[in-house]
């Protein structure tokens, strides 16, 4: 639930936390990004940058600009009038998945966990957006909501030693996408061949926090298809303004 | 222009800078330089801005062929630096000639030591950095660490003449002990008072696990109240993880920007320098400050480099 105030909480001698409220609630999250964003418009002296994430923001200062006692007090105004006018329309992200074989291979084991067919672990898991709560672990990795618990399966008891970029996975009841090739325990059910993250490209990153994301099953021509115009950089993502 | 050729990299050296802002709200960790005040001063003495791309030289092996006359200064570790062979002294500029060799064989003191040399090693910026994050391969030469046979170049700028060096009153003693004081919170309510206690009084060994991303430490576990996981947030630098294990694991420049499990505490980033200079098997201990004492000691440390700098080039 959102807290009636917000709760401060120090980070050391140059940051500090507000949080809003103690769940994964959408509420919450629009309030910690509406006050990134009213931070960012205000421009105060001695903040350096913020880290907006579930339901707290990060925000990291210069204790010679600003003292932690003024930044606070700052913040509390900032807090007070929630302006989520502020916060423009989210956008809607597809992003095209080829499901399963090489691309999934734990596609089926999800399904058998769940008394599911493959079809239907597809269906569940695509066509629905997610909401992108935050940015953050490593370069360009969204912590996604909305995933049915219908299609949760654990994690690998063996984490995989190497995953390739854009990989799918489901861990427990979250879904997400891996940026670049690294180790990991999730139960991989397909792969995009959109870049996440990519340091030449302003911003960086392709979500960002508080726009949503839906993935559309494609077939493994297209797959082929799409990595070559990905990598050609012909290839436009596809973004709707939500209502 | 030219300025060094890598004949050996040694384990771990990487061009670093003062960190890279603004997209830890993308995933993207600041790097820079560990120990800010080795580095600092390094540019410094040798009449670079401050933040000027420089190397950070970890633990002893590095040798570099200097490819054009310039001026250099080493800083933090102490490798037992040398030039042709013979010692040079740390902590002051050192002026070299094309052909001469810079060697770092031997560790004495410290674990990083960095080396600037006049303009600043010349790499393109990426997000506003020169920093190297190796892990996602960005900032540095090509994202990673300096490999034989690399050629590492230097912008144009004026040669010092005068001869600069810290202080001695402000070079810093590299012990195998050291303490680090901290400022509780974010999230110490969620330990017992038993283990804040034990996380106060104990002696913390530096594990093999310490790297640029953080330090995982040995000793007393540290219990919490219920659990040890938290709803992911962000993580400041110097901050004092404690996952179900209950053994803390500080976080250091190359640090995950967001992150599950609770945080004890913070060490106050004057101090940062201390543990960066330590290695597997010295000890710290947490002593507990106010913030008012943390910034006490922030304007003292910036003296410091001041004085550095009204005494250098």
């Amino acid at each position: 639930m959102i807290y009636d105030e917000p709760r401060f909480l120090t980070g050391g001698d140059r940051a500090i936390f507000v949080e809003f409220g103690d769940a994964i609630d959408p509420q919450i999250n629009r309030r910690v990004r509406t006050l990134a964003l009213v931070l960012q418009k205000e421009g105060i002296p001695g903040v350096i940058e913020t880290v907006p994430t579930y339901r707290s923001l990060l925000v990291y200062f210069e204790p010679r600009q600003i003292n932690a006692r003024q930044l606070r007090e700052t913040l509390y105004q900032l807090a007070q009038s929630p302006e989520e006018g502020e916060l423009r329309k989210p956008r809607l992200i597809e992003i095209p998945t080829a499901y399963g074989g090489e691309y999934g291979p734990d596609l089926e084991f999800v399904a058998a966990h769940n008394s599911l067919s493959v079809p239907e672990v597809v269906r569940l898991h695509a066509g629905t957006p997610y909401l992108i709560y935050m940015i953050g672990f490593i370069p360009g990795f969204p912590y996604l909501g909305g995933m049915s618990s219908k299609v949760a399966a654990p994690r690998l008891a063996t984490p995989r030693v190497k995953i390739p970029a854009g990989s799918v996975g489901i861990a427990d009841r979250q879904t997400g996408i891996y940026p670049a090739e690294s180790p990991g325990g999730w139960q991989l059910i397909g792969r995009t061949p959109l870049k996440l993250f990519d340091p030449g490209r302003e911003p960086p990153a392709l979500f960002q926090a508080g726009n949503y994301l839906r993935f559309t099953s494609i077939t493994p021509e297209e797959f082929t298809r799409v990595q070559q115009a990905v990598t050609q950089g012909t290839y436009s993502v596809k973004e709707t303004v939500m209502e | 222009m030219e300025a060094f050729e890598v004949i050996q990299p040694g384990p771990l050296t990487t061009i670093q800078d003062l960190g890279r802002y603004g997209y830890q709200q993308y995933g993207v960790p600041p790097s820079g330089a560990l120990d800010d005040y080795a580095f600092r001063t390094s540019n410094l003495l040798v009449g670079n801005e401050e933040g000027a791309a420089s190397l950070e030289i970890t633990l002893f092996g590095c040798q570099l062929r200097v490819l054009q006359d310039t001026t250099v200064a080493v800083t933090g570790a102490d490798l037992a630096a040398a030039l042709n062979g013979s010692p040079i002294p740390g902590w002051e500029t050192v002026p070299v000639r094309r052909g001469d060799v810079l060697s770092f064989p031997r560790l004495k003191s410290g674990c990083r030591a960095y080396l600037s040399v006049v303009g600043g090693i010349n790499v393109p910026m990426v997000m506003g950095s020169r920093a190297t994050y190796t892990k996602a391969g960005i900032g540095g030469l090509e994202g990673r660490a300096l490999r034989k046979g690399d050629i590492l170049r230097a912008a144009a700028a004026r040669p010092v003449t005068g001869r600069a060096r810290v202080p001695t009153a402000h070079l810093p003693a590299y012990d195998d002990q050291v303490e680090l004081r901290v400022i509780l919170g974010p999230q110490d309510d969620c330990f017992t008072e038993d283990g804040i206690h034990t996380f106060l009084q104990s002696d913390y060994t530096i594990s093999i696990q310490a790297d640029r991303m953080g330090y995982r430490l040995e000793g007393p576990r540290i219990p919490h109240r219920a659990k040890a996981d938290i709803i992911s947030d962000g993580i400041p630098l110097g901050a004092v993880q404690v996952p179900g294990d209950g053994r803390p694991i500080v976080l250091l420049a190359d640090r995950q920007t967001t992150g599950g499990y609770t945080k004890i505490a913070t060490v106050i980033s004057v101090d940062i320098p201390d543990l960066a200079q330590t290695k597997p098997g010295d000890r710290v201990r947490f002593r507990q400050v106010s913030g008012d004492e943390a910034v006490t000691a922030l304007r003292e440390y910036e003296r410091k480099i001041q004085t550095v700098k009204n005494s250098s080039a």
